[in-house]
Protein backbone atom coordinates (compact mmCIF):
# COMPACT_ATOMS: atom_id res chain seq x y z
CA UNK A 1 0.00 0.00 0.00
CA UNK A 2 2.88 2.51 0.89
CA UNK A 3 4.43 1.21 -1.81
CA UNK A 4 2.16 2.40 -4.17
CA UNK A 5 1.62 5.39 -2.83
CA UNK A 6 5.07 6.07 -2.97
CA UNK A 7 5.25 5.35 -6.85
CA UNK A 8 1.99 7.69 -7.06
CA UNK A 9 3.87 10.45 -5.06
CA UNK A 10 6.89 10.12 -6.60
CA UNK A 11 4.91 10.56 -10.53
CA UNK A 12 2.83 13.79 -9.37
CA UNK A 13 6.51 14.89 -7.91
CA UNK A 14 8.43 13.90 -11.40
CA UNK A 15 5.49 15.14 -13.71
CA UNK A 16 4.93 18.38 -11.80
CA UNK A 17 8.97 19.55 -11.83
CA UNK A 18 9.42 18.49 -15.69
CA UNK A 19 6.05 20.87 -16.86
CA UNK A 20 7.15 23.77 -13.83
CA UNK A 21 10.92 22.98 -15.47
CA UNK A 22 9.12 23.42 -18.96
CA UNK A 23 6.69 25.85 -18.97
CA UNK A 24 9.45 28.29 -17.09
CA UNK A 25 12.06 28.33 -19.53
CA UNK A 26 9.46 28.17 -22.32
CA UNK A 27 8.01 31.67 -21.04
CA UNK A 28 11.22 33.57 -20.32
CA UNK A 29 12.63 33.01 -23.80
CA UNK A 30 10.64 34.77 -26.36
CA UNK A 31 12.35 33.13 -28.85
CA UNK A 32 10.37 29.80 -27.76
CA UNK A 33 7.20 30.89 -27.25
CA UNK A 34 6.50 33.55 -30.17
CA UNK A 35 6.91 30.84 -33.02
CA UNK A 36 4.02 28.99 -31.19
CA UNK A 37 1.81 32.21 -30.94
CA UNK A 38 2.75 33.49 -34.35
CA UNK A 39 1.93 30.43 -36.66
CA UNK A 40 -1.86 30.48 -35.38
CA UNK A 41 -1.99 33.97 -35.70
CA UNK A 42 -0.92 34.17 -38.68
CA UNK A 43 -2.98 31.54 -40.39
CA UNK A 44 -5.78 33.01 -38.49
CA UNK A 45 -5.08 36.30 -40.68
CA UNK A 46 -3.98 35.40 -43.55
CA UNK A 47 -6.74 32.54 -44.38
CA UNK A 48 -9.96 35.27 -42.82
CA UNK A 49 -8.32 38.08 -44.47
CA UNK A 50 -7.41 36.77 -47.87
CA UNK A 51 -10.16 33.84 -48.71
CA UNK A 52 -13.71 35.04 -46.44
CA UNK A 53 -14.32 35.52 -50.59
CA UNK A 54 -14.94 31.76 -50.02
CA UNK A 55 -17.99 31.27 -48.25
CA UNK A 56 -20.03 32.80 -51.57
CA UNK A 57 -19.18 29.07 -52.80
CA UNK A 58 -22.22 27.39 -53.57
CA UNK A 59 -22.45 24.83 -51.03
CA UNK A 60 -20.59 26.39 -48.24
CA UNK A 61 -22.58 27.23 -45.40
CA UNK A 62 -21.45 28.25 -41.62
CA UNK A 63 -23.23 30.22 -39.43
CA UNK A 64 -20.54 31.67 -37.90
CA UNK A 65 -19.49 33.08 -40.74
CA UNK A 66 -14.94 32.25 -42.00
CA UNK A 67 -13.27 33.68 -39.15
CA UNK A 68 -15.39 30.83 -37.16
CA UNK A 69 -14.88 28.47 -40.08
CA UNK A 70 -11.04 29.33 -39.56
CA UNK A 71 -11.27 29.75 -35.97
CA UNK A 72 -11.78 25.71 -35.07
CA UNK A 73 -8.37 24.82 -37.60
CA UNK A 74 -6.27 27.53 -35.83
CA UNK A 75 -7.65 25.92 -32.58
CA UNK A 76 -6.69 22.23 -33.64
CA UNK A 77 -3.51 23.27 -35.21
CA UNK A 78 -2.27 25.15 -32.29
CA UNK A 79 -3.20 22.13 -29.98
CA UNK A 80 -1.82 19.83 -32.27
CA UNK A 81 1.59 22.34 -32.48
CA UNK A 82 1.46 22.58 -28.82
CA UNK A 83 2.39 18.78 -28.41
CA UNK A 84 5.01 19.32 -30.95
CA UNK A 85 6.78 22.86 -30.39
CA UNK A 86 7.26 20.54 -26.72
CA UNK A 87 8.59 17.56 -28.67
CA UNK A 88 11.62 19.91 -29.52
CA UNK A 89 12.49 20.91 -25.91
CA UNK A 90 12.82 17.21 -25.22
CA UNK A 91 14.87 17.12 -28.05
CA UNK A 92 17.01 19.52 -26.88
CA UNK A 93 16.64 18.61 -23.30
CA UNK A 94 18.91 15.31 -24.74
CA UNK A 95 21.22 17.15 -26.83
CA UNK A 96 22.02 19.28 -23.75
CA UNK A 97 22.39 16.39 -21.46
CA UNK A 98 19.71 17.34 -19.22
CA UNK A 99 17.22 14.56 -20.10
CA UNK A 100 20.15 12.09 -19.20
CA UNK A 101 20.78 13.76 -16.00
CA UNK A 102 16.52 13.79 -15.65
CA UNK A 103 16.49 9.93 -16.37
CA UNK A 104 18.91 8.81 -13.62
CA UNK A 105 17.31 11.26 -11.18
CA UNK A 106 13.80 10.63 -11.39
CA UNK A 107 12.43 7.36 -9.18
CA UNK A 108 9.33 7.39 -11.37
CA UNK A 109 10.25 7.60 -15.28
CA UNK A 110 6.48 7.84 -16.35
CA UNK A 111 6.26 10.91 -14.64
CA UNK A 112 8.29 12.69 -17.25
CA UNK A 113 6.46 11.95 -20.09
CA UNK A 114 3.45 12.87 -18.27
CA UNK A 115 5.16 16.15 -16.94
CA UNK A 116 6.48 17.28 -20.48
CA UNK A 117 2.39 16.60 -21.71
CA UNK A 118 1.33 19.07 -18.85
CA UNK A 119 3.79 21.54 -20.07
CA UNK A 120 2.36 21.16 -23.86
CA UNK A 121 -0.91 21.20 -21.97
CA UNK A 122 -0.02 24.32 -20.12
CA UNK A 123 1.67 26.17 -23.47
CA UNK A 124 -1.26 25.47 -25.44
CA UNK A 125 -3.68 27.30 -23.19
CA UNK A 126 -2.11 30.15 -23.49
CA UNK A 127 -2.14 30.22 -27.54
CA UNK A 128 -5.47 29.06 -27.23
CA UNK A 129 -6.33 32.38 -24.89
CA UNK A 130 -4.46 34.38 -27.19
CA UNK A 131 -6.12 33.28 -30.63
CA UNK A 132 -9.86 33.01 -28.96
CA UNK A 133 -9.17 36.64 -28.02
CA UNK A 134 -7.88 37.72 -31.32
CA UNK A 135 -10.58 36.41 -32.99
CA UNK A 136 -13.69 37.55 -31.15
CA UNK A 137 -11.66 40.42 -31.81
CA UNK A 138 -11.96 40.26 -35.53
CA UNK A 139 -15.98 39.46 -35.44
CA UNK A 140 -16.03 35.40 -34.37
CA UNK A 141 -19.70 34.70 -33.26
CA UNK A 142 -20.03 31.19 -30.93
CA UNK A 143 -23.84 30.16 -32.37
CA UNK A 144 -23.15 27.46 -30.25
CA UNK A 145 -22.54 28.81 -26.98
CA UNK A 146 -21.86 26.47 -23.82
CA UNK A 147 -21.59 23.57 -26.38
CA UNK A 148 -18.38 24.90 -27.85
CA UNK A 149 -16.69 23.26 -24.46
CA UNK A 150 -17.01 20.21 -26.80
CA UNK A 151 -14.17 21.64 -29.32
CA UNK A 152 -11.83 22.75 -26.52
CA UNK A 153 -12.38 19.03 -25.09
CA UNK A 154 -11.37 17.88 -28.84
CA UNK A 155 -8.57 20.17 -28.93
CA UNK A 156 -7.26 19.22 -25.45
CA UNK A 157 -6.96 15.57 -26.72
CA UNK A 158 -5.22 16.26 -29.94
CA UNK A 159 -2.86 18.31 -27.85
CA UNK A 160 -2.00 15.12 -26.05
CA UNK A 161 -1.71 12.92 -29.10
CA UNK A 162 0.49 15.70 -30.55
CA UNK A 163 3.15 15.60 -27.22
CA UNK A 164 2.64 11.84 -27.17
CA UNK A 165 3.92 11.36 -30.50
CA UNK A 166 6.85 14.59 -30.24
CA UNK A 167 7.89 12.72 -27.18
CA UNK A 168 8.45 9.28 -29.04
CA UNK A 169 10.05 10.56 -31.72
CA UNK A 170 12.53 13.07 -29.93
CA UNK A 171 13.56 10.13 -27.05
CA UNK A 172 14.15 8.03 -30.04
CA UNK A 173 16.05 10.27 -31.68
CA UNK A 174 17.48 12.73 -28.91
CA UNK A 175 18.40 15.42 -31.08
CA UNK A 176 16.87 18.94 -32.55
CA UNK A 177 17.43 17.63 -36.20
CA UNK A 178 14.55 15.16 -35.64
CA UNK A 179 12.23 18.43 -35.63
CA UNK A 180 11.14 17.98 -39.32
CA UNK A 181 10.40 14.37 -38.40
CA UNK A 182 8.03 15.46 -35.82
CA UNK A 183 6.66 18.62 -37.28
CA UNK A 184 6.27 17.25 -41.39
CA UNK A 185 3.36 14.62 -40.62
CA UNK A 186 1.54 16.43 -38.30
CA UNK A 187 1.84 19.80 -40.80
CA UNK A 188 0.61 17.32 -43.67
CA UNK A 189 -2.19 15.80 -41.93
CA UNK A 190 -3.47 18.90 -40.88
CA UNK A 191 -3.18 20.34 -44.55
CA UNK A 192 -4.61 17.79 -46.09
CA UNK A 193 -7.88 17.97 -44.02
CA UNK A 194 -11.04 20.31 -44.90
CA UNK A 195 -8.67 23.32 -44.06
CA UNK A 196 -10.28 26.40 -46.49
CA UNK A 197 -13.76 24.91 -47.52
CA UNK A 198 -16.18 22.20 -46.27
CA UNK A 199 -15.07 18.81 -46.66
CA UNK A 200 -18.87 18.75 -48.88
CA UNK A 201 -16.91 21.52 -51.37
CA UNK A 202 -13.86 20.03 -51.64
CA UNK A 203 -13.15 17.54 -54.76
CA UNK A 204 -10.40 15.63 -56.60
CA UNK A 205 -7.90 13.72 -54.66
CA UNK A 206 -7.59 16.01 -51.37
CA UNK A 207 -10.92 15.04 -51.14
CA UNK A 208 -10.06 11.48 -51.07
CA UNK A 209 -7.32 12.26 -48.65
CA UNK A 210 -9.74 14.34 -46.43
CA UNK A 211 -12.07 11.72 -46.15
CA UNK A 212 -9.65 9.51 -44.21
CA UNK A 213 -7.94 12.09 -42.61
CA UNK A 214 -8.67 12.00 -38.85
CA UNK A 215 -8.23 15.77 -38.70
CA UNK A 216 -11.06 15.78 -40.89
CA UNK A 217 -13.23 14.00 -38.28
CA UNK A 218 -11.67 16.44 -35.61
CA UNK A 219 -12.50 19.99 -37.23
CA UNK A 220 -15.99 18.84 -38.50
CA UNK A 221 -16.60 18.59 -35.47
CA UNK A 222 -15.17 21.27 -33.75
CA UNK A 223 -17.22 23.21 -36.45
CA UNK A 224 -20.20 21.58 -35.41
CA UNK A 225 -19.83 22.49 -32.42
CA UNK A 226 -19.14 26.49 -32.85
CA UNK A 227 -22.56 26.44 -34.44
CA UNK A 228 -24.05 24.37 -31.37
CA UNK A 229 -24.85 21.81 -34.84
CA UNK A 230 -22.65 19.21 -33.23
CA UNK A 231 -21.74 16.54 -35.87
CA UNK A 232 -19.61 13.13 -36.27
CA UNK A 233 -18.52 13.57 -32.71
CA UNK A 234 -18.32 9.97 -31.70
CA UNK A 235 -15.88 9.49 -34.59
CA UNK A 236 -14.45 12.34 -33.28
CA UNK A 237 -13.35 11.49 -29.87
CA UNK A 238 -13.10 7.72 -30.78
CA UNK A 239 -10.44 8.95 -33.02
CA UNK A 240 -8.92 10.91 -30.74
CA UNK A 241 -8.82 8.54 -28.22
CA UNK A 242 -7.20 5.78 -30.51
CA UNK A 243 -4.69 8.08 -31.39
CA UNK A 244 -4.01 8.71 -27.47
CA UNK A 245 -3.87 5.12 -26.94
CA UNK A 246 -1.73 4.41 -30.07
CA UNK A 247 1.31 7.38 -29.44
CA UNK A 248 0.92 6.73 -25.44
CA UNK A 249 2.65 3.54 -26.43
CA UNK A 250 4.56 5.23 -28.80
CA UNK A 251 6.24 7.65 -26.56
CA UNK A 252 6.94 4.52 -23.78
CA UNK A 253 8.83 2.87 -25.75
CA UNK A 254 10.39 5.53 -27.08
CA UNK A 255 11.43 6.16 -23.25
CA UNK A 256 12.67 2.53 -23.16
CA UNK A 257 14.54 3.58 -25.98
CA UNK A 258 15.93 6.59 -24.30
CA UNK A 259 16.63 4.76 -21.36
CA UNK A 260 18.71 1.61 -22.91
CA UNK A 261 20.64 4.18 -24.89
CA UNK A 262 22.05 5.41 -21.16
CA UNK B 1 39.86 43.64 -60.26
CA UNK B 2 41.88 40.18 -60.72
CA UNK B 3 42.00 39.61 -57.01
CA UNK B 4 38.61 40.54 -56.35
CA UNK B 5 37.19 37.92 -58.71
CA UNK B 6 39.71 35.12 -57.33
CA UNK B 7 38.74 36.19 -53.94
CA UNK B 8 35.08 35.45 -54.31
CA UNK B 9 35.40 32.72 -56.55
CA UNK B 10 37.29 30.63 -53.66
CA UNK B 11 34.83 32.17 -51.35
CA UNK B 12 31.94 30.71 -53.60
CA UNK B 13 33.19 27.76 -54.12
CA UNK B 14 33.10 27.24 -50.39
CA UNK B 15 30.00 28.37 -50.55
CA UNK B 16 28.54 26.39 -52.72
CA UNK B 17 30.68 23.30 -51.34
CA UNK B 18 28.97 23.73 -48.15
CA UNK B 19 25.31 24.19 -49.34
CA UNK B 20 25.81 20.65 -51.32
CA UNK B 21 26.87 19.25 -48.79
CA UNK B 22 24.43 19.75 -46.25
CA UNK B 23 21.18 17.85 -47.64
CA UNK B 24 18.75 19.02 -44.42
CA UNK B 25 19.08 22.16 -46.25
CA UNK B 26 18.64 21.49 -49.71
CA UNK B 27 15.47 19.09 -49.53
CA UNK B 28 13.17 20.90 -47.30
CA UNK B 29 13.53 23.97 -49.50
CA UNK B 30 12.49 22.11 -52.67
CA UNK B 31 10.05 19.55 -50.87
CA UNK B 32 8.51 22.16 -48.89
CA UNK B 33 6.87 24.70 -51.75
CA UNK B 34 5.96 21.67 -53.39
CA UNK B 35 4.16 20.19 -50.69
CA UNK B 36 2.44 23.29 -50.51
CA UNK B 37 1.43 24.28 -53.75
CA UNK B 38 -0.29 20.78 -53.45
CA UNK B 39 -1.88 21.27 -50.67
CA UNK B 40 -3.19 24.39 -52.04
CA UNK B 41 -4.26 23.17 -55.51
CA UNK B 42 -5.89 20.66 -53.89
CA UNK B 43 -8.15 22.43 -50.77
CA UNK B 44 -8.35 26.01 -52.97
CA UNK B 45 -9.51 24.33 -56.75
CA UNK B 46 -12.84 25.84 -55.27
CA UNK B 47 -11.44 29.40 -55.37
CA UNK B 48 -11.74 29.16 -59.08
CA UNK B 49 -15.26 28.98 -59.32
CA UNK B 50 -15.14 32.64 -58.06
CA UNK B 51 -16.35 35.30 -60.48
CA UNK B 52 -13.80 37.30 -61.62
CA UNK B 53 -11.13 34.52 -60.66
CA UNK B 54 -8.31 35.12 -63.52
CA UNK B 55 -8.12 31.22 -64.32
CA UNK B 56 -9.61 28.20 -63.87
CA UNK B 57 -6.72 26.36 -62.85
CA UNK B 58 -5.76 27.49 -59.03
CA UNK B 59 -2.18 25.34 -60.26
CA UNK B 60 -1.68 27.57 -62.61
CA UNK B 61 -2.46 30.83 -60.46
CA UNK B 62 -0.85 28.93 -57.02
CA UNK B 63 2.48 28.05 -58.96
CA UNK B 64 4.14 31.38 -58.73
CA UNK B 65 4.16 31.32 -54.87
CA UNK B 66 6.31 27.84 -54.87
CA UNK B 67 9.18 30.59 -56.12
CA UNK B 68 8.94 32.39 -53.47
CA UNK B 69 8.55 29.96 -50.70
CA UNK B 70 11.82 28.73 -51.82
CA UNK B 71 13.22 31.99 -51.55
CA UNK B 72 12.51 32.08 -48.00
CA UNK B 73 14.82 29.18 -47.43
CA UNK B 74 17.55 31.18 -49.08
CA UNK B 75 16.77 34.03 -46.39
CA UNK B 76 17.62 31.73 -43.90
CA UNK B 77 19.94 29.30 -44.65
CA UNK B 78 22.29 32.03 -46.45
CA UNK B 79 21.60 33.88 -42.95
CA UNK B 80 22.35 31.09 -40.74
CA UNK B 81 25.64 30.15 -42.76
CA UNK B 82 27.02 33.63 -42.72
CA UNK B 83 26.01 33.51 -38.69
CA UNK B 84 27.92 30.75 -38.27
CA UNK B 85 30.89 31.88 -39.97
CA UNK B 86 30.57 34.64 -37.30
CA UNK B 87 30.03 32.83 -34.15
CA UNK B 88 32.80 30.30 -34.87
CA UNK B 89 35.20 33.05 -35.32
CA UNK B 90 36.16 32.03 -39.26
CA UNK B 91 35.16 36.24 -39.82
CA UNK B 92 37.59 37.30 -37.03
CA UNK B 93 40.39 35.13 -39.32
CA UNK B 94 39.31 36.75 -42.68
CA UNK B 95 39.80 40.03 -41.16
CA UNK B 96 43.63 39.32 -41.02
CA UNK B 97 43.74 38.38 -45.07
CA UNK B 98 43.08 40.90 -47.60
CA UNK B 99 40.13 39.53 -48.53
CA UNK B 100 37.10 42.71 -49.45
CA UNK B 101 33.76 42.82 -47.88
CA UNK B 102 31.97 42.72 -50.83
CA UNK B 103 33.97 40.06 -52.13
CA UNK B 104 32.90 38.27 -49.04
CA UNK B 105 29.33 38.88 -49.37
CA UNK B 106 29.27 37.96 -52.92
CA UNK B 107 30.90 34.51 -52.21
CA UNK B 108 28.58 33.72 -49.60
CA UNK B 109 25.81 34.01 -52.01
CA UNK B 110 27.20 31.40 -54.30
CA UNK B 111 25.90 28.60 -52.62
CA UNK B 112 22.28 30.02 -52.21
CA UNK B 113 22.89 31.06 -56.16
CA UNK B 114 22.87 27.24 -57.19
CA UNK B 115 20.10 26.14 -54.85
CA UNK B 116 18.04 29.26 -56.53
CA UNK B 117 18.58 27.61 -60.02
CA UNK B 118 17.91 24.45 -58.73
CA UNK B 119 14.88 25.71 -57.17
CA UNK B 120 13.56 27.80 -60.06
CA UNK B 121 14.07 24.92 -62.58
CA UNK B 122 12.45 21.83 -60.25
CA UNK B 123 9.71 24.12 -59.41
CA UNK B 124 8.83 24.91 -62.97
CA UNK B 125 9.06 21.60 -64.28
CA UNK B 126 6.89 20.11 -61.64
CA UNK B 127 4.23 22.43 -62.12
CA UNK B 128 4.82 22.06 -65.85
CA UNK B 129 4.31 18.01 -65.20
CA UNK B 130 1.09 18.67 -63.36
CA UNK B 131 -0.67 20.29 -65.83
CA UNK B 132 0.23 24.04 -65.49
CA UNK B 133 1.04 25.63 -68.84
CA UNK B 134 3.02 29.00 -69.59
CA UNK B 135 0.97 31.70 -71.30
CA UNK B 136 4.27 33.70 -72.43
CA UNK B 137 5.63 30.83 -73.62
CA UNK B 138 9.37 29.53 -73.60
CA UNK B 139 10.51 32.96 -73.06
CA UNK B 140 8.18 33.82 -70.29
CA UNK B 141 9.43 30.28 -68.88
CA UNK B 142 13.07 31.59 -69.02
CA UNK B 143 12.10 35.21 -67.76
CA UNK B 144 10.40 32.76 -64.34
CA UNK B 145 13.58 31.23 -64.01
CA UNK B 146 15.55 34.82 -64.22
CA UNK B 147 13.25 36.86 -61.87
CA UNK B 148 12.96 33.56 -59.56
CA UNK B 149 16.87 33.50 -59.40
CA UNK B 150 16.96 36.78 -58.53
CA UNK B 151 14.49 36.75 -55.90
CA UNK B 152 16.47 34.09 -54.39
CA UNK B 153 19.68 35.88 -54.26
CA UNK B 154 17.52 39.08 -53.41
CA UNK B 155 16.48 37.71 -50.35
CA UNK B 156 19.69 35.66 -49.46
CA UNK B 157 21.16 39.15 -49.54
CA UNK B 158 18.75 40.34 -46.93
CA UNK B 159 19.47 36.98 -44.97
CA UNK B 160 22.82 37.73 -45.03
CA UNK B 161 22.34 41.22 -43.81
CA UNK B 162 20.42 40.33 -40.37
CA UNK B 163 23.18 37.82 -40.01
CA UNK B 164 25.90 40.54 -40.35
CA UNK B 165 23.87 42.42 -38.11
CA UNK B 166 22.96 39.67 -35.30
CA UNK B 167 25.84 37.80 -35.75
CA UNK B 168 23.29 34.53 -34.52
CA UNK B 169 22.34 32.08 -36.03
CA UNK B 170 19.38 31.27 -33.57
CA UNK B 171 18.34 34.79 -34.52
CA UNK B 172 17.89 34.34 -38.15
CA UNK B 173 16.27 31.28 -37.40
CA UNK B 174 13.70 32.91 -34.93
CA UNK B 175 13.18 35.42 -37.98
CA UNK B 176 11.48 32.88 -40.29
CA UNK B 177 8.12 32.59 -38.70
CA UNK B 178 8.22 36.69 -39.40
CA UNK B 179 9.66 36.62 -42.86
CA UNK B 180 6.99 33.86 -43.67
CA UNK B 181 4.18 36.07 -42.41
CA UNK B 182 5.31 38.92 -45.39
CA UNK B 183 4.29 35.57 -47.62
CA UNK B 184 1.35 35.03 -46.22
CA UNK B 185 -0.23 38.52 -45.67
CA UNK B 186 0.72 38.71 -49.64
CA UNK B 187 -1.82 37.92 -52.88
CA UNK B 188 -0.40 34.55 -52.68
CA UNK B 189 -3.60 32.67 -52.00
CA UNK B 190 -6.57 35.21 -53.97
CA UNK B 191 -6.45 38.13 -56.37
CA UNK B 192 -5.81 41.19 -54.44
CA UNK B 193 -9.14 42.84 -56.43
CA UNK B 194 -11.20 39.61 -55.28
CA UNK B 195 -10.25 40.23 -51.19
CA UNK B 196 -12.92 40.99 -49.26
CA UNK B 197 -11.82 42.38 -46.50
CA UNK B 198 -10.05 45.67 -46.81
CA UNK B 199 -7.51 45.72 -44.30
CA UNK B 200 -6.15 42.95 -45.77
CA UNK B 201 -6.80 43.93 -49.10
CA UNK B 202 -4.03 47.16 -47.90
CA UNK B 203 -1.82 44.67 -46.23
CA UNK B 204 -1.00 43.25 -49.22
CA UNK B 205 -1.38 45.95 -51.40
CA UNK B 206 2.04 47.47 -49.62
CA UNK B 207 3.38 44.08 -49.11
CA UNK B 208 6.44 44.18 -51.58
CA UNK B 209 5.94 40.12 -52.27
CA UNK B 210 2.37 40.69 -53.75
CA UNK B 211 4.57 42.00 -56.64
CA UNK B 212 7.00 39.31 -56.65
CA UNK B 213 4.16 37.24 -56.99
CA UNK B 214 2.46 38.75 -59.58
CA UNK B 215 5.76 39.21 -61.57
CA UNK B 216 5.72 35.55 -62.08
CA UNK B 217 1.97 34.90 -62.11
CA UNK B 218 1.50 37.63 -64.75
CA UNK B 219 3.92 35.42 -67.26
CA UNK B 220 1.89 32.06 -66.20
CA UNK B 221 -1.73 33.64 -66.79
CA UNK B 222 -1.32 36.50 -68.69
CA UNK B 223 1.77 36.48 -71.11
CA UNK B 224 3.86 39.32 -71.29
CA UNK B 225 2.38 42.05 -68.69
CA UNK B 226 4.94 45.01 -68.56
CA UNK B 227 3.42 46.46 -65.53
CA UNK B 228 3.30 43.19 -63.21
CA UNK B 229 6.51 42.30 -64.91
CA UNK B 230 8.30 45.93 -64.18
CA UNK B 231 7.35 46.24 -60.40
CA UNK B 232 7.96 42.56 -59.51
CA UNK B 233 11.84 43.31 -61.16
CA UNK B 234 11.98 46.71 -59.89
CA UNK B 235 11.05 44.76 -56.22
CA UNK B 236 13.14 42.56 -56.51
CA UNK B 237 16.65 45.18 -57.40
CA UNK B 238 15.50 47.51 -54.62
CA UNK B 239 15.95 44.41 -51.89
CA UNK B 240 18.97 43.41 -53.89
CA UNK B 241 20.00 46.51 -53.09
CA UNK B 242 19.42 47.01 -49.60
CA UNK B 243 20.36 43.66 -48.66
CA UNK B 244 23.52 43.44 -50.36
CA UNK B 245 24.91 47.03 -50.18
CA UNK B 246 23.50 46.80 -46.28
CA UNK B 247 24.94 43.76 -45.32
CA UNK B 248 28.70 45.05 -46.86
CA UNK B 249 28.38 47.93 -45.41
CA UNK B 250 27.18 46.12 -41.94
CA UNK B 251 30.23 43.80 -42.51
CA UNK B 252 32.88 47.18 -42.08
CA UNK B 253 32.17 46.90 -38.74
CA UNK B 254 32.55 43.14 -38.44
CA UNK B 255 35.89 42.89 -40.67
CA UNK B 256 37.54 46.12 -38.50
CA UNK B 257 41.10 45.56 -39.03
CA UNK B 258 42.86 47.44 -35.91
Amino acid sequence: MSSSTDRGGSFVSVAHGVAWRNLHNHFSHPMYYIPSLVFPLLFFTAFTGALGALTDLPGFEFEAGYEGFQYVFVLIQSAAFGGVFTGFAIARDFETGFARRLLLAAPNRQGIIAGYALAALGRWVFTALVVTGVAFAAGMTMPGGVGVAGLYALALLVNGAGILFASGVAMRMRTVQAGPLMQTPVFLALFLAPVYVPLAVLDGWIETVARFNPFTAFLEAGRGFLVGRPTTVGLAFGLAVALLVLFGWWAHRGLRSAESAG
Amino acid sequence: MREFVRQVAVLGRRSIMRTLRQPASIVPSLLFPLILLAVNTGGLRGATNLEGFPTDSFLDFALGFAFLQGAVFATVNSGTDLARDIQTGFMNRLALTPVRGVALIFGQLAGVAVLALLQAVVFLGAGLAAGASVRAGVSGALVILILSFLVSVAFAGAGALLAVRTGSGEAIQGLFPLVFATLFLSSMNMPRNLIDADWFRVIATINPVSYLIEGIRSLILEGWNVEALALGFGVVFVILVVGIGGAVLALRSRLARV
